[in-house]
């Protein structure tokens, strides 16, 4: 299996702050990588950083290099055509103050699509992926803001899938939902793992271990081990990753 | 004890008195509704409703005695549709650029700019619309200056204010994380704005677009210097020809008028009072309605 | 691959042009305000000159004095009337009344009205209740009585957000000493408050300052020689000689026209200026 992302080197700065200290990793294809560690520990930001999110920070500084198939994301590459090839699902459910329907084909329109025949598809193909099709093919006008939570993330996951990225990240999409959606969409990705390279931030350890090939712990901004999931948290290499695994702290 | 007692009494009175004062405010209302239909019911009455609202003809001093406002209905309704379609545009680009593209140091000139704006008087834009506007319309446009054209640019630039300042409020109160959404999947800084953030604000865009309507069509002093004050039967308006609105006709004629014709400039206000109200009511079902959602 | 590049292109020149619109909207508002403002300012400064500003007006000199007394007169009697009424009913907004009650909605649904009403309506209802029906005749008292109506919900309105923003921890420090709920309001509510009322009158001062159709046919277009006290005297504040003399129509009169344009102009300037150096200071209290 081939190296889809490679982080090199990378070290970044909020302002005079460091919140990544030279973090070198390998995110394969088609399987999906969990960050875990407690607050500020920079999960989060490295995860932004795969898709470019904190350019729209001030005062964001980074160094080192973040390669996709081997093209250097901060290099050539415009950041709107990344940010299609590497989609994002955020923390809490954000689904545009429009219809369902709007909500998915949002993404396609924005990046050309004109025929309403290929928009019907393309929605209809994106919520299936993300599950949702049979429960809102009739309510497709449906205002986006008037369905559950739980939906509402499934809705931006599908919303995701709607610009067909080949990286899907995740950060905590399932740390404001209830057990039961949070078990959708757990089986939701272990299902499409198959076509897409997914990176998933979590705050539960119990997730990781369920659903992730590989997981890297962080501390401090540094990168303390990455490991295949079974072992990291059967056979820690670290006593760092051991102390938080095993709760003395964070 | 006594001095509990005497603060006691004390307190009930001024709590009578803030509530007292509170009341003048309605107080106001009910008397200038009332004091205006008095003396404008009787006159619509006299003339005649359909004869008042839907006949073009205005003349008071003609024998017979026409008292038709529907040229000045019209008046109105065109120099308040032109300052839309001037005011609103310019006004909602400019909300978007000081909410979503414009750096720091520049929105401190242009935010005290347009603030500056609605704090000037009426009769500076009419006179700067009598000395500016109409020469310019006369020359470049045609016709001689005075009429719907240079009304229309001046009440655009008037209600400006306006649009500007509760159209960035509304943007601003977009939650950021329909933005993040956007830019998620890929979208530039513009489509996000135009697509996303500025539809999401559209209820408070149409409150300012609303209140302009009503400044623009309560505008009395600065339409009067520019809009020329003819009555013009409806198929004679023209762009650049001259027009009376239902605010220019009251100030025009009110210093000589007297008797029918004064309570018929009465009733004009009367009409407009009633439109201001009714625009006020719709607010009010727009922000309620926004609020429910 | 090629559509979609083509594709890119496309979006990125309709994303500069949008850019560049925006910002043109942006500089061409400044660009109007700057002109409206030079316009008038650069024909009318060089006019002013001390008999326009204290002589006796006379056809020649077309002085501004008694218009300006005038207008003062007018400012400062409106607002003893309507300040000591608008922040009493901020106070009952804002302190006593409970929320969501019907007497509150009412006092909103009037104090909004008013706040729409068009200047020339309330010309027309001075006219007809001030000048007619109480007798005051065309006079600087119903002038006064008509704007302190007019005037009254922008007091309101920024009284009542000023008492709002008095943190409610000083509150209960004042009662939690004892004090009366009168007492607190005076010594630790208004005080406090004060900025935020302040820039209210301010804002007041402003609009009685430019304000020309209400008045017309309430204190009327009547100019005095010599600036007068007289309340019952039908006197032209400064908005209304504007009006007065822009429609005579000769050059004199037109140039005394940008005059008190520019003076008009200079007041607002400061208004303006007050009002957000005491925002400032507002902002920074809290």
């Amino acid at each position: 299996m081939t190296d889809k992302i490679k982080i090199e080197n990378v070290n970044l700065y909020y302002g005079e702050f460091q919140a990544l200290k030279n973090i070198n990793m390998n995110v394969k294809e088609n399987e999906i990588t969990a960050f875990i560690g407690p607050s500020g520990c920079g999960k989060s930001t490295l995860l932004k950083s795969l898709n470019r999110m904190n350019d729209l920070i001030e005062g964001v500084k980074i160094t080192g290099r973040i390669l996709l198939d081997d093209a250097d994301i901060y290099g050539d590459m415009d950041a709107t055509v990344l940010r299609r090839r590497v989609g994002m699902v955020f923390q809490k459910p954000n689904p545009f103050p429009m219809s369902i329907y709007e909500n998915v084909a949002y993404g396609p329109k924005t990046h050309g699509v004109k025929s309403k025949a290929k928009l019907d598809e393309i929605v209809e193909k994106s919520l299936r992926s993300a599950a949702m099709w049979d429960e809102v093919k009739d309510r497709l006008k449906k205002n986006a803001l008037s369905i559950s939570g739980g939906q509402q993330q499934r809705l931006c996951i599908a919303r995701a899938f709607s610009v067909n990225p080949e990286v899907i990240l995740l950060d905590e999409p399932t740390s404001a939902l209830d057990p039961i959606s949070t078990m959708k969409i757990e089986d939701l990705l272990t299902e499409i793992k198959k076509d897409y390279t997914i990176v998933i931030v979590t705050h539960n350890m119990q997730q990781a271990t369920r659903i992730s090939d590989k997981t890297a712990f962080f501390l401090h901004g540094e990168a303390i081990e990455f490991d295949e999931t079974e072992k990291l948290f059967s056979m820690p290499k670290n006593k760092k990753t051991e102390d938080y695994i095993t709760g003395r702290f964070g | 004890m006594q001095n509990t007692k005497k603060s006691n009494f004390d307190e009930k009175i001024m709590q009578a008195i803030f509530f007292l004062s509170a009341l003048i405010s309605v107080l106001a209302v009910i008397a200038i509704c009332l004091f205006l239909f008095m003396r404008g019911i009787p006159a619509i009455a006299e003339i005649g409703f359909m004869d008042f609202i839907f006949n073009e003809k205005w003349g008071p001093t003609n024998k017979p005695a026409s008292y038709g406002i529907l040229s000045m209905i019209a008046g109105s309704i065109y120099v308040t549709a032109g300052a839309i379609v001037i005011g609103v545009p310019v006004g909602l680009m400019c909300a978007i650029f000081l909410a979503e593209f414009c750096p720091d140091n520049v929105y401190k000139i242009v935010k005290p700019a347009v603030n500056l704006l609605a704090g000037i008087p009426s009769i500076i834009y009419g006179f700067f619309g009598m000395e500016a506007i109409v020469p310019f319309v006369r020359e470049n446009l045609g016709g001689n200056g005075y009429g719907i054209m240079s009304a229309s640019i001046i009440l655009g630039i008037m209600i400006l204010p306006t649009i500007i300042s509760i159209s960035e409020s509304s943007i601003r109160a977009v939650p950021k994380s329909y933005g993040e959404g956007s830019y998620g999947l890929g979208a530039t800084k513009e489509e996000t704005v135009f697509n996303v953030i500025v539809p999401a604000a559209k209820s408070g865009i149409l409150t300012s677009i609303i209140l302009g309507v009503g400044r623009a069509a309560g505008e009395t002093m600065a339409v009067v210097m520019v809009a020329g004050n003819a009555v013009m039967p409806l198929d004679k308006i023209e762009l650049l020809k001259p027009i009376r609105t239902l605010t220019a006709n009251i100030v025009t004629e009110m210093s000589y008028a007297s008797g029918l014709h004064e309570s018929a400039l009465i009733s004009t206000g009367v009409v407009l009072f009633i439109f201001i109200i009714i625009l006020n009511i719709s607010l009010s079902l727009i922000k309620s309605k926004a609020q429910r959602n | 691959m090629d559509r979609r590049l083509n594709n890119l292109k496309q979006r990125k020149v309709k994303s500069i042009l949008l850019k560049s619109f925006v910002w043109l909207c942006g500089i061409l508002t400044v660009g109007v305000l700057i002109y409206i403002l030079l316009f008038i300012l650069l024909r009318g400064i060089p006019k002013i000159n001390l008999v326009f500003l204290f002589g006796e007006y006379n056809s020649e000199t077309l002085s501004a004095f008694s218009s300006i007394v005038a207008t003062i007169q007018m400012i400062f009697l409106s607002l003893i009337i309507s300040v000591p009424i608008g922040v009493f009913c901020a106070i009952y907004l804002a302190e006593y009344a409970k929320r969501g009650s019907i007497a509150v909605k009412i006092i909103r649904l009037a104090t909004d009205t008013l706040a729409g009403i068009p200047s020339i309506v309330y010309g027309l209802f001075g006219m007809i209740f001030f000048v007619n029906i109480l007798g005051f005749r065309a006079s600087v008292l119903s002038g006064v009585c008509t704007i302190s109506i007019m005037i009254l919900p922008v007091i309101i309105s920024s009284s009542e957000e000023a008492v709002k923003s008095v943190p409610d921890t000083y509150r209960e420090g004042s009662l939690g000493l004892g004090a009366t709920r009168i007492h607190t309001v005076f010594r630790i509510v208004l005080p406090t408050a004060m900025p935020g009322i302040l820039s209210g009158v301010i804002l007041a001062i402003g609009r009685i300052v430019g304000e020309t159709a209400a008045l017309i046919f309430t204190s009327g277009t009547n100019v005095m020689k010599n600036p007068s006290l007289d309340l019952l005297s039908s006197q032209r504040t400064l908005a209304i000689h504007m009006y007065m003399l822009a429609g005579e129509g000769l050059p004199h009169s037109k140039d005394m026209a940008f005059a008190t344009g520019a003076i008009l102009i200079l007041i607002v300037f400061t208004v303006n200026y007050t009002t957000t150096k005491l925002a400032g200071r507002i902002g920074r209290i809290q």
